[in-house]
């Protein structure tokens, strides 16, 4: 049993990590409520004078809309192809006896580690020649094929606590191995894929090489990438504040999604990794 | 129930090996079938694209004039490993990768040890902890130079450092990259220790206990042996993370006053200069560097990743 003394530290230490996390968020979240003309001028963490009009600046800003438009619509689009693909990987590591499985992992594996930055010359090049640079197929596929692993980890880590006996059951019933997947364990198997999504959902959303080396536009420039050109709405002004209040708007999805799944997202980093 | 056919009766995981039957070859095909759309992927993105850069990296090419394309050989390399500047940005990177993972394990391990212990607020702490690990990067990085910055920031103000610019001074600089690099990390690492403290058996830290053991002993005997393999997989995988950095060093300093840091020196190369043989050559390097890290790790250190794929 905990004595008083070391509760109230482990109380105290939990305040400073609320803190540590939560300072940078709630500093951006300062800085974009302060008018342009603060910065520079006036030094503080708290707005002198509290406004919108950075928010009303980033939405009236066609290069910060159609970012965001390329970020949502890339990321979804991506998490949908990136976890069906590491389902049906995971499923067939799990399950199924056939060869090459561990080169498979150890390929995905590698992938996890690779230095990105040393293929985007050579994709740069080769979206350019077969039309995918600056599209959103371009970005979609390399988001596709770094997020797989850890959707792949994730998922068959789990798939290995599925009842399997149920799949065994229906098959004995007469079904196939694919229905006997589509029916029996899907359902069981939803939770995990959730997770998946949403590891792989951040991975897309976070991206910035790919997203600055293979767009030129707003065509498919996502956030991050526009953030780190944009110049805001005069450029005689420190865009400072219009990029903190774009910044929120990102951050937002991602705050709710880890208030409604912390425990999701635990499970899922910390399954995958080492084998409980 | 028809439970006449034995032979779909086995234990999971341990497939009869014997025979191949019919329903054997069908098991391959299904499992080639379903492993197929992913492995393609990756492959298209990776291995067609790394051999074309180790293939462009033996021209001296520079997109801008591609009449004057010419094989040059091991040249460019020749380039890379003789020029300071390219030895400054791996030191650079060595001090980023050094400090960030040791630091990060440090913390990592103390916020791992409160999700842990902690009996009251737990929901709470392991949100707040993974909201760094969903900002995204360059956020953070702005973030953190907003901060520190003379015009924006309250970083001087606070501590009185006048007029300080931090991001004029090659260590202040990668000082305030570091943080804003520990800041978005540290949760991946302490979740990562978090599952190897489940790990470690409880009734061992009490038999310490009843023997006498501190607190202190108690983790230096008891806890940290028994999540070796966690912490070697934490060390690994952030170590090759931190060597790849790329957006804060972009954000914060664009690899202003010597922050150049491999990945971007790469970029910079062939994006930025369009010097796509000599970048390319970079770019090879650093895939070469992150293949030998992770060779001294998984043989020198042994780390068994057999349980990072769960296999």
């Amino acid at each position: 049993m905990e004595s008083a003394r070391s509760k109230s530290l482990w109380i105290a230490a939990s305040l400073l990590i609320l803190v540590w996390t939560a300072f940078p968020i709630l500093w951006i979240v300062m800085l974009s409520f302060k008018t342009p003309s603060e910065v520079g001028n006036v030094q503080g963490f708290f707005p002198k004078d509290w406004t919108w009009e950075n928010y009303e600046t980033v939405f009236k800003t066609d290069l910060f809309t159609s970012a965001l438009i390329n970020s949502i619509g890339i990321s979804l689009i991506a998490t949908l192809i990136g976890v069906v693909f590491a389902t049906l990987v995971a499923y067939a590591i799990a399950r199924l006896e056939f060869p090459g499985k561990k080169i498979i992992l150890s390929f995905a594996l590698a992938i996890a580690m690779f230095p990105v930055v040393s293929l985007v010359g050579p994709l740069f090049d080769l979206w350019r020649n077969i039309g995918l640079y600056d599209t959103w197929p371009g970005l979609i596929i390399p988001y596709i094929s770094f997020a797989l692993p850890l959707a792949i980890w994730t998922l068959s880590a789990f798939f290995r606590e599925i009842p399997w006996e149920m799949e065994q059951a229906a098959q004995v019933d007469g079904a196939t191995n694919w229905q006997a997947f589509r029916k029996v364990i899907v359902p069981l198997a939803a939770p995990g894929v959730f997770t998946a999504a949403i590891l792989t959902f951040f991975f897309c959303w976070n991206d910035f090489v790919f997203g600055i080396s293979l767009t030129s536009t707003d065509n498919a420039r996502p956030v991050p990438a526009a953030l780190a050109f944009f110049t805001g709405e005069s450029y005689f002004e420190q865009p400072t504040t219009a990029i903190c209040a774009a910044a929120v708007v990102v951050t937002v999805p991602v705050v709710i999604i880890v208030l409604a799944f912390q425990r999701r997202i635990v499970a899922g980093l910390t399954s995958g990794a080492v084998k409980g | 129930m028809t439970s006449a056919d034995t032979a779909l009766k086995r234990p999971a995981g341990a497939p009869a090996k014997a025979e191949i039957s019919d329903r054997g070859r069908a098991e391959r095909r299904l499992g080639l079938l379903l492993s197929a759309p992913a492995v393609i992927v990756m492959l298209l993105v990776t291995a067609y694209p790394l051999i074309n850069a180790v293939y462009q990296s033996l021209f001296s090419y520079r997109l801008t004039a591609p009449d004057d394309r010419r094989f040059v050989g091991l040249g460019n390399y020749g380039t890379a490993l003789s020029d300071p500047l390219f030895w400054q940005t791996v030191v650079t990177t060595l001090i980023i990768t050094v400090v960030t993972v040791g630091v990060e394990l440090v913390i990592g391990f103390a916020l791992a040890m409160v999700m842990h212990r902690a009996v009251f607020g737990r929901r709470t702490v392991r949100t707040a902890i993974l909201l760094p690990y969903g900002i995204v990067t360059v956020i953070s990085a702005f973030a953190w130079k907003y901060a520190f910055d003379v015009q924006s920031g309250f970083v001087n103000s606070w501590f009185g450092l006048g007029d300080f610019a931090w991001f004029s001074d090659r260590w202040a600089a990668t000082f305030v990259i570091i943080l804003s690099e520990i800041w978005k990390t540290t949760p991946f690492v302490s979740l990562l220790l978090l599952a190897g403290l489940a790990q470690v058996p409880r009734d061992l830290g009490e038999a310490a206990t009843v023997d006498g053991a501190t607190a202190w002993q108690r983790l230096k005997r008891v806890t940290i042996p028994n999540m070796k393999a966690a912490i070697l997989v934490a060390v690994l995988f952030r170590t090759l993370d931190a060597w790849r950095i790329f957006d804060n060093v972009f954000i914060m300093t664009s690899g202003q006053e010597k922050t150049q840091v491999l990945s971007f020196l790469t970029y910079q190369q062939i994006i930025t200069r369009t010097e796509l043989g000599l970048g390319n050559a970079v770019g090879v390097l650093l895939f070469l560097s992150v293949v030998l890290i992770a060779a001294v790790f998984i043989k020198g250190f042994r780390v068994d990743l057999s349980q990072v794929r769960g296999d």
